[in-house]
């Protein structure tokens, strides 16, 4: 998205009072916060810390509480326990209006007897910012989000791109502190929406601004959000990076919610080292990494991502207890699934478990492709697995 | 093309039906009562001339047609009587349809924010009275109303009042009579249109920045005026013509215009004023009728 947009801006900030709290301090402090509906409990104690400028993304499925997590940072439902500080203030208990956030909602919300000038310039006459000054802030959110010659329309002469730009001009141009985001892109195309989110990122870059997104989609979370923080049962399960997330899943829940995985149920029977050998029903002994945190005897499932299992016709050469040790699992190609840049094996292991294998097509050519009821070796390092209590 | 083979016949004599109806019950009376506001007034049956005689021939009729005029028309400009109860009529309408705005748009409004199942009670209780006979109703006001009624019991009971205050036949009981009998047309098209409203636009609002009667005045209002619109006009013309409450409710010493011509019709057996009267009535009527379909019509061309 092109456009200017100059940085300071007294009008607005300076009604959220502290614009800029200290370096440690995170702009936004969620903590324990709770709200019941009836008697369901939908969010549970979350707590979290997120830094200005940083990109956020609220991850879950349907009803896991992030949508009541975000009108809460809105104001628009009150937590029942908790604090919810924004540069070190809590605003828990204060109004929508009072707030120096922003909301960009779901299906717009776009009011739909303005014009886009006056649905983006609606936020910004309820400040008494001066009327040349609010037509100045409205043309540049206009250019930035390239919108131009469409001022005068009214919402239901937009289209869907359109009207989710409006959106984000409108949530936008009052310069919150903090902007939030709920499933921003889930009424685009498919295409579009790729597009949208990098354009997104780059803006959210551009302008410094705290972003906090609610998706069901994690891919798109994963695309767009610095962190993530994914919501299970109204609890945060997990606070990581993108890729700590997807590699090393801090749960069962966590590892299957986010992406595809392989499981293997089984107990710990000895350690060598860092290494360790889990024996499991479907799968044999497999030497794994010890996890980062040491774990005792027990139950454990070993989790495997499929694009880490490697598939081969005769499976390499691997000492069992050496430092070099690679599990092997044999079995025939039961399911072929072509998916353009991947392809997604599935092979049913001579143990009568199933194991799925997601193997890059980097060749033009299929000479390397396995065809259906082939005899394989699917084999993966112990690095490769994560070790996930049961 | 399939669309239109499904609306074939049947759907085209839909179509017409209205149109039949209107012709039947609308234009064929006016056209009666225009030609008697026309005519003068006589004592024979039916009490006024002339009369249209298609079977006394061709020069009777010409006669009949020449012996039309719109004396009555002017006498109804001259008399102060007349002009006088149009003013009433138009400013008790007025009144009313804003006191029933001002009463039914916070109804209509809690209506539609209550939880679903609730609304449907909501709307139920709003909708009992008719159950009981408008007539009924209005006379259980006046035994609510007059001297030794429940009204002044109550109020002489608590101590408010040292005697029984006046209600029966003042401006004041009409105005509770019309407001209590037009209520549910006020609520109804207000809180269709309230709660088909999505709330997630004041939300919007709010989150922008308004305060509480800011979103109102400038998001849930303005969003609601085609329900507004409707509730007014479904009040006020009926209102306008309104008969039978200012005739039990309200003094004697100003009509209104529906009273006037009752009297004109009835006890002047005056049939060609009276009708004449009915003929101006119909056309003040008219006019925001017009004026609301050309607001209408200008907000979908803007679409």
């Amino acid at each position: 998205m092109a456009g200017e947009l100059p940085k300071t801006d007294g009008a607005v900030d300076t009604a959220g009072g502290d614009a800029h709290p200290a370096a440690d301090q995170p702009l936004l402090r969620i903590e324990g916060v709770a709200k019941t509906f009836g008697t369901f409990r939908a969010v549970d104690g979350v707590s979290l810390d997120i830094k200005a400028g940083e990109f956020f993304a609220l991850l879950g499925p349907s009803g896991c509480g992030k949508t009541t997590l975000l009108r809460m940072l809105a104001g628009f439902e009150a937590p029942d326990e908790g604090r919810i500080l924004l540069g070190g203030k809590d605003i828990a208990q204060a109004l929508p209006h009072e707030r120096p956030i922003n909301m960009m909602f779901q299906n717009y919300a776009l009011f739909p007897h303005l014009s886009v000038r006056d649905n983006i310039a609606f936020g910004l006459k309820r400040t008494g910012m001066a009327r040349v000054e609010i037509a100045t802030r409205v043309a540049e959110m206009v250019a930035l989000v390239k919108l131009e010659g469409l001022e005068k329309r009214k919402p239901d002469q937009l289209s869907g791109g359109q009207r989710q730009r409006v959106a984000l001009a409108r949530a936008l141009a009052r310069r919150p502190q903090l902007l939030l985001l709920d499933e921003p892109l889930a009424a685009l195309d498919k295409k579009l929406r790729e597009s949208t989110q990098g354009e997104l990122m780059e803006l959210q870059r551009r302008l410094g601004m705290t972003f906090i997104i609610v998706t069901h989609d994690q891919e798109e979370a994963m695309t767009m959000a610095s962190r993530i923080g994914v919501m299970n049962a109204g609890k945060l399960a997990q606070v990581a990076t993108p890729r700590e997330l997807y590699e090393a899943p801090r749960s069962r829940w966590i590892a299957e919610f986010v992406g595809d995985i392989n499981l293997f149920d089984g107990e710990s029977k000895l350690r060598d080292g860092h290494r360790l050998v889990i024996g499991t029903r479907d799968a044999g002994a497999l030497v794994v990494a010890e996890p980062r945190e040491p774990v005792g005897a027990g139950k454990f499932s070993v989790a495997i991502r499929p694009e880490k299992i490697k598939l081969s016709r005769r499976g390499p050469v691997s000492e069992a207890g050496h430092e070099t040790a690679i599990n092997r699992l044999e079995g025939v190609v039961a399911d072929i699934c072509y998916l353009g840049g991947t392809t997604t094996y599935k092979v049913k292991l001579d143990s009568g478990g199933m194991v799925q294998a997601s193997v890059a097509n980097s060749a033009r050519l299929d000479v390397d492709a396995y065809s259906l009821n082939q005899h394989v070796v699917a084999w993966f390092t112990p690095d490769d697995c994560v070790v996930l209590p049961s | 093309m399939s669309a239109r083979r499904i609306f074939a016949r049947p759907a085209r004599f839909a179509a017409i039906a209205p149109y039949v109806w209107m012709v039947l019950f609308f234009l064929v009376p006016f056209g009666f009562v225009l030609k008697i506001s026309l005519s003068q007034t006589a004592i024979a049956q039916p009490p006024y001339e002339p009369v249209f005689d298609l079977t006394a021939g061709w020069t009777a009729i010409r006669v009949a047609f020449a012996a039309l005029s719109l004396d009555n028309f002017r006498l109804l400009a001259s008399d102060d009587l007349y002009v006088y109860a149009y003013v009433r009529s138009l400013t008790v309408a007025i009144t009313a349809t804003t006191l029933l705005l001002l009463i039914g748009y916070p109804i209509a409004y809690g209506m539609a924010r209550l939880p679903r199942r609730w609304q449907a009670v909501a709307m139920v209780l709003v909708i009992v009275p008719f159950w009981t006979s408008f007539l009924i109703r209005i006379y259980a006001w006046i035994n609510i109303l007059q001297h030794d009624g429940l009204l002044n019991q109550i109020l002489l009971a608590l101590h408010l009042v040292s005697q029984p205050v006046v209600w029966l036949s003042t401006d004041s009981a009409m105005y509770l009579g019309i407001v209590y009998s037009y209520l549910p047309f006020m609520i109804l098209p207000l809180y269709a249109t309230l709660a088909k409203m999505e709330p997630v636009l004041e939300e919007a609002a709010s989150d922008l920045g308004a305060p509480p009667w800011q979103v109102f005045w400038l998001i849930t209002f303005p969003l609601s005026l085609p329900g507004v619109g409707a509730g007014v006009l479904l009040c006020f013309i009926p209102i306008v013509g309104e008969f039978v409450i200012p005739d039990l409710l309200a003094g004697s010493n100003s009509l209104m215009i529906g009273q006037t011509l009752w009297l004109e019709f009835f006890t002047n057996k005056d049939w060609p004023v009276a009708s004449a009267a009915a003929i101006v009535l119909l056309v003040v009527l008219l006019l925001p009728l017009l004026l609301y379909e050309r607001l209408q019509r200008r907000q979908l061309e803007e679409r």
